[in-house]
């Protein structure tokens, strides 16, 4: 009985579907089952498979119940939403605080604390959605060394469609809407140091505006002035430039040294040093991810 | 009043994050799952943070759900879609 228990585990493992019998109808069942007896070369009784189901059942509900439970448990036990003596309000915060706008030169310190005290983490973040990016391009990039004739076939009639089948509305609504949209992620990513947002945020909206126009006139609009070797180009060229200034900070930094860079006045745009070349590299680096995630996933190209 | 409203924005998430989990249709489901995500952008900024507010909302309602989408209509769920 535990032998057919784990065969059961085994064929749900495999993708056949345990317990929605109804769907089967009872000749294609006899058939599949008897095939499946001369290929394991036993009887697979209907027993099991019906206790298989249940237990699958029974146990995704208490798996289910259990993780909320903790989760539940442990939301109760965290300390209440701005309270003083909360340990997350220790020498770090007030540190940030007190001498974040001196230091780093931004105003807006969550920009300057993301981008300038821990902005090894935030090219550890860039880093993993280039590298994200990439295993998609390489995954799912279609050219001529892998693509097959039907798929080539499927291709040129996904863009006939998108080329004869266009949206009069949408293409009216987009073209009023997305030059807003770009313009306000561009002010989102300069602004970083001075009004909430910043890179991601920025480039988040970029990159939702560029899948905007991709969806409403088609992938091969947006090839006009954004191809592979624009987003290779400037997604490497950001990553290096953070990369580079960042290793001069560090350096400086760790070596006691002057950076040579003027913080400026706190609250104008040409100020906080290198956070804003961080802020727009970071923006072009998620801006390209976005978008490069709706055209390999729509159509499997750039 | 704000109490009252903030309430009626968690009361709303809660009920909107069940729907999603029970909503039968595909495409409903993403689509509640995006209104989740502007709820949750209202919350944070009433949580003063709009830094995470302005990143929910892009990211949330905007990236996350077009790509839903887009698997959606890639394992061929979308009725009535022109290039099925």
């Amino acid at each position: 009985m535990k032998n057919e228990w784990f065969r059961a585990l085994v064929r749900w493992i495999d993708g056949e579907p345990a317990h929605d019998r109804r769907i089967r109808t009872p000749e294609g069942q006899r058939v599949r089952r008897a095939r499946r007896a001369q290929r394991t070369g036993e009887q697979f009784s209907d027993q099991a498979a019906k206790r298989f189901a249940w237990g699958y059942r029974i146990s995704a509900v208490v798996i289910c119940l259990s993780i909320v439970c903790t989760l539940l448990y442990t939301v109760f036990q965290l300390p209440l939403f701005g309270a003083a003596d909360s340990p997350a309000n220790n020498e770090v915060v007030e540190r940030y605080i007190e001498k974040g706008v001196e230091e780093t030169g931004a105003v807006n310190f969550v920009t300057g604390m993301i981008l300038d005290y821990r902005a090894f983490d935030t090219f550890g973040e860039s880093s993993v959605l280039f590298l994200a990016v990439t295993s998609v391009l390489i995954l799912l990039l279609r050219d001529k060394n892998n693509i097959s004739e039907e798929e080539d076939l499927l291709t040129a009639h996904e863009f006939f469609i998108e080329r004869e089948m266009q949206d009069l509305i949408l293409q009216k609504v987009v073209a009023v809407v997305m030059p807003c949209i770009l313009l306000f992620g561009i002010y989102v990513v300069l602004n970083g140091h001075i009004s909430p947002g910043g890179g991601f945020s920025g480039g988040a909206i970029m990159g939702g505006g560029l899948i905007l126009y991709g969806a409403s006139f088609g992938i091969l609009a947006v090839r006009r002035f954004f191809n592979r070797r624009t987003f290779t180009a400037i997604t490497t060229a950001a990553l290096l430039t953070y990369a580079a200034s960042k290793a001069y900070s560090f350096f400086t930094g760790a070596n006691g040294l002057e950076t040579g860079i003027p913080l400026g006045t706190p609250g104008a745009i040409l100020s906080s040093g290198l956070i804003l070349v961080l802020d727009i590299c970071v923006g072009a680096v998620v801006t390209c991810t976005m978008y490069g995630f709706y055209a390999l996933f729509a159509r499997g190209r750039l | 009043m704000t109490t009252v409203f903030e309430l009626l924005l968690i009361l709303s998430l809660v009920v909107c994050a069940v729907a999603a989990s029970f909503s039968k249709r595909l495409l409903t489901a993403v689509v509640i799952y995006m209104a989740y995500s502007l709820v949750m952008t209202v919350i944070w900024a009433l949580l003063q943070s709009p830094d995470l507010a302005i990143t929910e909302a892009a990211v949330g309602a905007g990236v996350t759900g077009i790509l839903f989408v887009l698997t959606l209509k890639k394992i061929h769920a979308l009725k009535g879609t022109k290039d099925e």
